[in-house]
């Protein structure tokens, strides 16, 4: 529906009555007699974490039914790729799911080193699980911010804020970027750590604990947050799964399911961590999962800083075939030069198969469907996105709450557009 | 002794009109509460206590179109969002300002397809473009600045004279 | 409740289903189960319900469009081909299953019924590649505008983009570009 921009206010009454008969199918038949009334929470609301719209059909205050309209931060980041080569390609990934860039990088990396075989050294695995917990840290603490802010709890928005400002120093120690770094490439990292880099990640290991307890004093048993959360927005645990949900949403159903235990990958199986699980499945769950989650993170990165003085290897594959040399060894051999050329102009090649990787994102299972032609650019990369899922099960989740539970129930599902829309 | 200087003993001081609007303008724009992507969360930086919006005003942010100053478009417009950007520059009253934040709102940003409108200039005026992506907290905090600049700079005879009419 | 061993995907379906394969892939270590789009269904209902498979998790639906500018996609079985990739908690593992479809009219039946999960994805594959699910409740678009014409993901589509701005040609861009002025 276009908008005319000389007479923003005028409703055409002929595209209104086009949208109501769209909508006959999909609400109930109170809603065509008048019974029920049809709201938009539009695409601009204060509390929608981005630009979703939900057609809302309500009895009074009870969400009968709830349709969501997603599309408005469709990007068409999976085209884009295609016309671009594996390396210059990482950059785009970064925005997709733009609270945790990093593992967007990670499960588009993965699934190229899984179509090209290539090896990742032991080093470069250790500093990606490093990146990778950090990511979900700051993740968990926006998730944290903007789901008490929603509900009312700002002090707790500016707290969470102050601490992901040392984990984004920290990006930037290792990127150069506080967000959209591209850090990890296929192979490995772009470089390796800088040496102020480990004295701030002890540091705020050091605070981190006592923060988290901060929190947790302002909002666990605060009569009104457990009012607000407990016995919200239930899903069952096989519908969860059939709905396709999954991460922290679907452990606080009572799932045990974690792609870093049950699919290890980057060296997972050698780090010893808990999988917080839930047991009504409502928001009270998932916030307490989610908080879990963030206590489990610090102890891997605990270990993976001790296995960082045993690691072997480089930061970065030595396969010259796929991965550029450093700038120092091109003074010195043909071959790099040649290799420098062809992986800076043409980019190198990837057979004409397909592969499926996921890890587990802050938010959920991210798939990676990467299918090569056999040249230098993909045939098809499809991105399956946590919150595209989740988004699908908000009206499973939502019917009989109120708004003001709708509210607490998007928050908790811990949606993000970019990761939906792509 | 001028006038000027008595009344500088009792407290008063004197100024002309336009600086003394200008000055109440810069002091309290009420941002419109519009992030899009990735830069929204780098405005909620900005906004949060580390680097502290509400030092130039700032830290209400309305959600309302009406009751919002200035909108900082916050991230990429694609064109299925582009008819509702353009209805909330709208509905926003007079004065309002536009900051155009980030590569994506200014001019496309890595983004050159199908989607994505190459600039929100193409559908709204902006006054303010900052470049980033996304911009850090101080890029913005420069831009927000330029932008109080560009206010204190406005003359009245710009837009009290050529009053529109409502249509 | 005692849980039966684990028994191999393909030879089940083969066994089962006796004209629904059309073919089997491994590469690196995964199976991709070639079907016959019209049996679709009870392969996936088969491949969800049976002791011994209890694949009760879609992770994806993912399109592919084999068209390409130089070559020709007639030595593959299609113009699309639609991945299923199924997860099974139980047994830990993962499969593959494919249909390739036509260039013209593709349609594949839906699995909405057994996965509900497959709402979503059904319809950003047709939004996206113009693939129709026969019997899915809502065949809308859904990440593109409602009125938009075309398939983007589709290779013969192009790409829209806007020509790159240099000296040389940067005054011809500015004649054409929309700025609004007001």
């Amino acid at each position: 529906m276009v908008v005319d921009a000389q007479k923003p206010f005028a409703l055409d009454m002929s595209q209104w009555q086009g949208s109501l008969d769209e909508l006959r199918g999909l609400v109930s038949d109170r809603a065509m007699t008048g019974e029920t009334m049809l709201l938009n929470m539009g695409p601009h609301h204060p509390s929608t974490h981005g630009v979703l719209r939900l057609l809302l059909e309500l009895d009074g205050e009870e969400i009968v039914n709830c349709l969501p309209d997603v599309g408005y931060l469709h990007t068409g980041i999976e085209k884009n790729i295609e016309s671009k080569s594996y390396e210059k390609a990482v950059t785009l990934t970064d925005r997709m799911d733009y609270l945790s860039p990093m593992s967007n990088n990670m499960v588009f990396c993965m699934a190229i080193e899984k179509l090209v075989d290539l090896d990742v050294p032991e080093r470069a695995q250790v500093i990606r699980v490093i990146c990778l917990e950090l990511s979900r840290i700051a993740s968990h603490l926006v998730w944290l911010g903007t789901h008490a802010i929603d509900m009312g709890a700002m002090s707790v928005f500016l707290y969470a804020f102050r601490e992901r400002e040392l984990i984004l120093d920290m990006f930037e120690m290792l990127s150069g970027q506080r967000m959209m770094g591209s850090y990890l490439r296929p192979g490995g990292v772009w470089r390796d750590l800088r040496p102020e880099f480990l004295p701030a990640l002890n540091h705020f290991l050091e605070i981190m604990p006592g923060r988290l307890d901060d929190y947790e004093v302002l909002l666990t048993n605060n009569p009104i947050w457990v009012d607000r959360t407990q016995g919200v927005g239930i899903i069952e645990p096989d519908v969860a799964l059939a709905w396709g949900v999954s991460g922290a949403s679907l452990r606080a159903s009572g799932v045990n399911w974690d792609v870093r235990k049950a699919m290890p990958y980057s060296g997972y199986e050698t780090y010893q961590f808990d999988v917080p699980l839930g047991d009504h499945g409502d928001v009270y769950d998932r916030y307490i999962v989610r908080i879990a989650e963030i206590r489990q993170s610090m102890r891997i990165l605990h270990q993976a800083i001790k296995k960082l003085d045993t690691a072997k290897g480089g930061f970065r594959s030595n396969n010259r075939k796929f991965v550029p040399p450093p700038r120092t060894e091109l003074g010195q051999s043909m071959e790099a030069v040649i290799h420098h050329f062809k992986l800076w102009t043409e980019g190198f090649s990837v057979p004409d198969k397909e592969v499926y990787v996921s890890i587990e994102s802050p938010r959920g299972e991210i798939g990676c469907y990467l299918h090569g032609t056999g040249g230098n650019k993909p045939r098809r990369v499809h991105f399956k996105t946590p919150s595209f899922m989740h988004i699908q099960a908000i009206p499973v989740m939502s019917q009989g709450h109120m708004i003001a539970d709708l509210v607490a129930i998007i928050g908790s599902v811990d949606i993000v557009l970019g990761d939906c829309d792509r | 002794m001028g006038v000027t200087q008595k009344l500088g003993n009792l407290g008063v001081v004197t100024t002309t009109l336009e600086q003394a609007i200008n000055w109440a303008r810069t002091g309290a724009t009420w941002p419109l509460l519009f992030g899009l992507a990735c830069c929204a969360i780098e405005y909620m930086s900005t906004q949060a206590s580390h680097y502290d919006l509400a030092r130039f005003g700032m830290e209400l942010n309305r959600a309302s179109p009406r009751q919002a100053d200035l909108m900082i478009v916050a991230g990429r417009v694609t064109r299925k969002m582009a008819p509702v950007v353009r209805q909330l520059y709208d509905q926003m009253a007079d004065p309002k300002w536009v900051i155009s934040m980030g590569d994506c709102a200014s001019c496309g940003g890595v983004y050159n397809n199908y989607a994505v409108v190459q600039g929100v200039d193409e559908i709204i005026p902006v006054d303010v473009y900052v470049a980033g992506c996304p911009p850090r907290p101080e890029q913005l905090m420069h831009g927000i600045l330029t932008l109080q600049e560009k206010i204190r700079g406005e003359r009245i005879s710009d837009w009290a004279l050529s009053i529109r009419q409502p249509s | 409740m005692s849980i039966s061993p684990a028994i191999d995907p393909v030879e089940a379906v083969s066994k089962a289903f006796s004209t629904a394969v059309k073919g089997v892939d491994h590469f690196r270590d995964e199976t991709t189960i070639i079907v016959d789009p019209a049996q679709l269904p009870a392969v996936v209902r088969f491949l969800r319900d049976t002791a011994g498979l209890i694949y009760n998790y879609l992770s994806d639906i993912s399109a592919v469009d084999y068209w390409d500018e130089e070559g020709s996609y007639e030595d593959r079985m299609g113009r699309f081909g639609v991945s299923y990739h199924i997860y099974s908690l139980l047994y830990n593992r993962r499969l593959r299953v494919k249909v390739f479809l036509p260039e013209e009219n593709p349609t594949a039946p839906t699995i909405t019924e057994i996965f509900p999960a497959a709402n979503w994805l059904e319809r950003e594959a047709f939004d996206m590649m113009g693939i129709t699910f026969s019997g899915h409740p809502n065949m809308k678009r859904i990440l593109m505008p409602t009125d938009w014409d075309g398939h983007p993901h589709r290779r013969d589509y192009p790409l829209g983009y806007e020509t790159i701005q240099f000296s040389f040609n940067i005054e011809e861009i500015l004649k054409h570009k929309p700025f609004a002025k007001e």
